[in-house]
């Protein structure tokens, strides 16, 4: 449902994402692990055509990310890494004002929130203005904006970052009970989320892909944790 | 369309969910009032709104510019136009949503100057031809130092830079078209350069206007002028937005 096609993209002197190239199929949940700086966010932000690549392109359900981005931005539910939102309107208008964006009407419009409030539990906040929310309840308002019209792709930039034990849980769990029927790609650098999530492991750094695995394999073939084997490779590529 | 009018909603509404609104139309409805009394309404002895209309472009100077500073600015430094930007919706479709909910909005201000209308008929019998094409320059004044705070707008992420940046256009587009600084001009400058400045101010197609004169190059000027600012603002914004 995802292939990458040798993107790349600079900023100035500093290679942001050099050359990756890779696929993601249905039912996949594709953790992209590196350390700070890698190229993560840069890459998940060319994917939902926030920035253009300088070459390179990828196709999302079929639609090219440069020629056809709207379709593309249709398809996908994005999560950015520090949950932008309009801090001035209440979670029910915001909520709406993603519907009104998205086309989502009438009786859809309806089922699409009767479905999305509980299952990101902000019922209790849906008359409360944003900017008054605690951090993790601005976070799943930004999951409820990212899941709202039900997208076959989601790319979560950091999804738990800053979220306490429970919360992460939460998170966790209902990106496994949407993997089945969905494709799903993560980023962060906290390992033990890849273990609970994620089918497939990607490490980057420094723009490159240095292991396309999945975290079985990986512990199998270093027979450590995943910790030690994240050292491992970035610190060599660090060197 | 609907990316459009889903962008203009929840922009009009923003306006009023936060102090803006009520602080903007408190101090533009004083000064209107204020700057037309005070430069001699009654004094004129004519009931029409000349004195009213006159202080315009130096009230929206400032007061324009004031709306639209954080139009991009704000939705940059926050990051929301990451949001915005990765949901369906073109550059375009955005830019033009804002604009539109901001120059609704100096319209409504302008729409609740209607007490200076009831002023001049209760006093005497005015001429209701000038008061509209008083109201029409106005409005398309508004949109055209809308469109430059627009562009300005996207320009940084800093509302204070962008205000500055837009009361400096405005004011130039004003100042450069009136009679005196066109003087000075010409007194260094060729005739047909001098005249050039002349059409491409603002004070000038305002002034016809609002004189009751509809011009199809007046009116085109305004639209030219909104087009091409905007058609910056998208430019610019495609640019920039992930920087």
């Amino acid at each position: 449902m995802i292939s990458v096609n040798e993107l790349r993209r600079n900023f100035g002197p500093i290679v942001a994402v050099n050359g990756v190239s890779f696929n993601v199929e249905k039912g996949e949940v594709l953790g992209l692990l590196g350390p700070n700086g890698a190229g993560k966010s840069t890459l998940m932000k060319m994917l939902a055509c926030f920035q253009k690549p300088d070459s390179g392109t990828a196709t999302i359900c079929g639609y090219d990310i440069i020629e056809d981005p709207v379709e593309v931005r249709k398809s996908i539910g994005y999560l950015a890494e520090n949950v932008p939102l309009y801090n001035e309107m209440t979670v029910g208008d915001f909520l709406n004002f993603v519907c009104d964006a998205r086309e989502i009407k009438g009786k859809n419009r309806k089922q699409a929130l009767d479905r999305i409030v509980p299952m990101c539990s902000v019922e209790s906040v849906y008359h409360q203005t944003i900017e008054t929310l605690s951090k993790g309840y601005k976070r799943r308002v930004g999951l409820a904006q990212t899941l709202i019209h039900d997208p076959d792709v989601l790319i979560l930039d950091e999804p738990t970052d800053g979220l306490d034990p429970n919360q992460k849980h939460e998170v966790r769990e209902l990106i496994n009970n949407m993997s089945k029927d969905k494709c799903i790609i993560v980023s962060t650098h906290i390992l033990e989320e890849v273990d609970a999530v994620c089918s497939r492991t990607i490490i980057i750094a420094k723009g490159e892909i240095l292991v396309d695995s999945t975290p079985e394999k990986l512990k199998e073939e270093h027979q450590c944790g995943l910790d030690e084997i994240f050292r491992k490779i970035t610190s060599t590529k660090a060197a | 369309m609907h990316s459009f009018c889903a962008v203009f909603k929840r922009e009009l509404k923003s306006y009023f969910t936060t102090p803006v609104a009520y602080v903007f139309l408190v101090v533009f409805l004083f000064f209107s009032g204020y700057l037309t009394f005070k430069q001699g309404f009654f004094e004129i002895r004519q009931a029409d709104m000349q004195a009213f209309f006159m202080n315009m472009p130096l009230l929206f100077v400032f007061m324009v510019p004031a709306t639209s500073m954080r139009l991009w600015s704000e939705e940059r430094r926050i990051g929301s136009i990451e949001l915005l930007l990765t949901l369906p919706i073109t550059v375009t479709q955005a830019v033009l949503g804002k604009f539109f909910a901001a120059w609704i909005f100096l319209v409504m201000a302008l729409a609740l100057t209607f007490p200076m209308i009831i002023t001049v008929s209760f006093l005497g019998d005015p001429d209701v031809g000038l008061i509209i094409t008083g109201y029409l320059g106005s409005v398309l004044m508004a949109g055209g130092f809308l469109a430059v705070g627009c562009f300005f707008s996207a320009v940084s992420k800093n509302q204070v830079i962008s205000f500055v940046l837009s009361v400096v256009a405005c004011a130039i587009l004003v100042y450069a078209g009136l009679p005196s600084t066109l003087n000075y001009l010409s007194t260094f400058l060729p005739a047909g350069l001098v005249s050039a400045i002349g059409d491409m101010s603002l004070q000038s197609h305002f002034a016809s206007i609002q004189k009751g004169v509809l011009e199809f190059k007046d009116l085109s000027y305004f639209v030219l002028l909104i087009i091409g600012w905007i058609a910056g603002c998208s430019f610019i914004l495609d640019e920039r937005k992930a920087s």
